[in-house]
């Protein structure tokens, strides 16, 4: 039988550009170009490399975003994905990391699965939680934060580096897993790659089709709410020294002025 | 007053001072109720009654170790159940995080991750983060359930405030098969006998321009000479020099150090979301133009091979 996966994406605010919010003190997603989490990127290719091992395997790309967010499909598509899966709905604007993982949950269960993949976290909201989320909704093993990962004999195992120990860990699938940037670096898309994307089918999903109310997602069914959002006023620049035999004597002195020494 | 339940972090009863900085927080909102999962808690008992724990609820069960995460919710859970608080506060360790989530969601509360300080308020606690590469400041508020939140290493400075802290058993039933992932085997890392990454006052940091692993000798010498814990940028972690375990970036370690030293290190948005919320910031760098010397109270535009030991001898002898 075949091993059904499926790696879940985001379409987030290129992180060199000039991030911020909306008058509503959302994630802006207009002003700043997105693209696919590069994080994101990790996960894909350990699904692909999953799916490679095995006998037979399809991995299906799903992620949840306005219209845009079709790229970062497109991206993960032409790396090797099968097939792509995007919820898409007016009223997810300003969904929390629980509507997200409500919507997700139950795509994941629509698609059907053996193994959800997912990054070590997103680079705009960085709390990497959704794995863990999606675990206890699905209510199968959370097999999170992986430098390594594989999948045999309807097993996944893999080691988690953490503060203390690197543990090895194991879980029978179903499973979610997520996986670091340590994992191994993702590949680039081929030529042929980019243009086979764009005959690979992508399923468009909205909340009625995963029988989901507006008021359970969006704005209004956030648990969670921004008071304000201040810019960090940017650091002044200091002093400059260039060394000239003098530079190590000179740090020594401004770390003594500033009682570090 | 209002009972506050704190996560403890603790390698068998020895506390983590994160624990105490949470304690230090929890008392603005509220009584500070420890709850200390594994073995040892009659160990902790003192420190976190030191710190304001007015009770210690205590579980310990193989399953903390043999299987990941869920058991802990199981536990948080039941405590949750036993004291009704006001809030949950979970240090911000990976492990912290995923479980104060599932314990979130269980709840129908709202979470909060990443806090950098938290302060009561008219509608319950407000939560100060810092987002986008800290290029913002957000204070926000959970609108449903008990607040759930994560919060940072070096937040706050631990204050000590003597209560009871008694230990108290704390009843736990565990998930049927602990959630499903075994832990097969646990290595311990091996301690370096410096300060950990993210509690310490100084942090020295290599990158790109250190050039090897071998190099990296010249960048300890400087963190020994001042006490430091030593960190990396992801190039230097990448190129195997130095473990992941001490990256300092987006996809890392996130330090606030009062005085961050950034050697060879050009300052990529990836490492100052890590850093620059640190107090002091001074670099060395060859190039004159890298980004890093924006963000810098002092830097010295230089070779690193020179400069650093220099002034690793210079600390030492004006240390004596």
């Amino acid at each position: 039988m075949s091993l059904r996966i499926v790696v879940c994406v985001k379409y987030v605010p290129d992180a060199t550009g000039d991030r911020g919010f909306t008058d509503e003190l959302t994630t802006d997603r207009e002003s700043v170009d997105g693209l696919l989490s590069e994080l994101d990127e990790y996960a894909v290719e350990q699904a692909l490399q999953i799916a490679e091992s095995a006998d037979d395997a399809e991995i299906t790309v799903l992620t949840m975003g306005p219209e845009d967010a079709n790229d970062a499909l497109r991206k993960a598509l032409s790396m090797g994905a099968d097939k792509a899966v995007h919820v898409d709905d007016d009223d997810l604007r300003g969904t929390d990391v629980f509507g997200t993982s409500l919507v997700l949950a139950r795509a994941i269960e629509k698609v059907g699965y053996d193994l959800v993949v997912c990054g070590m976290a997103s680079t705009d909201g960085v709390m990497g939680v959704l794995p863990a989320l999606l675990a206890e909704r699905l209510g199968v093993p959370q097999v999170t934060l992986l430098s390594e990962v594989s999948v045999a004999d309807g097993t996944v195992t893999g080691r988690r580096d953490n503060d203390a120990a690197s543990e090895e860990l194991g879980a029978s699938l179903p499973a979610v897993v997520s996986v670091t940037d340590q994992s191994g670096e993702a590949r680039y898309p081929s030529f042929k790659g980019i243009m086979a994307a764009k005959k690979k089918p992508v399923e468009t999903l909205d909340l009625e089709d995963l029988d989901i109310e507006a008021e359970q997602v969006g704005l209004a069914g956030a648990w969670t709410a921004v008071e304000d959002a201040t810019e960090r006023p940017a650091r002044t620049k200091g002093e400059i020294v260039t060394d000239e035999g003098e530079g190590a004597k000179q740090l020594a002195s401004f770390l003594a002025e500033r009682r570090f020494i | 007053m209002a009972d506050v339940l704190v996560l403890v972090d603790h390698v068998d009863g020895s506390v983590r001072k994160p624990t105490l900085e949470l304690l230090t927080l929890a008392r603005r909102l509220g009584d500070p109720v420890a709850v200390h999962l594994g073995p040892g808690a009659d160990t902790a008992a003192p420190t976190l009654a030191e710190y304001g724990a007015v009770r210690v609820l205590a579980a310990d069960a193989p399953e903390f170790t043999e299987y990941l995460v869920v058991p802990k919710v199981d536990a948080l859970r039941a405590a949750v159940e036993s004291v009704s608080p006001v809030a949950v506060l979970v240090p911000s360790s990976a492990e912290g995080k995923e479980i104060a989530a599932r314990l979130a969601l269980r709840l129908d509360s709202g979470l909060i991750t990443d806090a950098v300080d938290v302060e009561a308020g008219d509608r319950g606690p407000i939560a100060t983060q810092s987002v986008f590469a800290a290029s913002y400041t957000t204070r926000s508020r959970i609108t449903s359930g008990i607040p759930v939140i994560t919060v940072k290493p070096n937040s706050a400075a631990p204050e000590a405030a003597p209560a009871a802290g008694a230990v108290e058993t704390l009843e736990v039933t565990v998930t049927e098969g602990g959630g499903g992932t075994r832990v097969v085997s646990r290595a311990a890392r091996e301690s370096t006998g410096r300060p950990e990454l993210t509690e310490a006052a100084i942090v020295v940091s290599g990158g790109r321009g250190v050039n090897g692993a071998e190099n990296f000798s010249v960048i300890e010498a400087l963190a020994d000479s001042l006490g430091a814990a030593v960190g990396a940028s992801r190039a230097a972690v990448d190129a195997g020099w130095y473990p992941h375990s001490s990256q300092v970036g987006q996809t890392g370690k996130s330090v606030s150090p009062q005085l961050y030293i950034a050697a060879g290190i050009s300052g990529a948005i990836q490492h100052r979301a890590g850093m620059q919320t640190s107090k002091t910031i001074v670099a060395v760098n060859k190039d004159e133009e890298a980004p890093i010397f924006d963000l810098v109270d002092f830097g010295v535009v230089g070779d690193l091979f020179q400069v650093v030991p220099t002034l690793t001898e210079e600390i030492r002898t004006r240390k004596g």
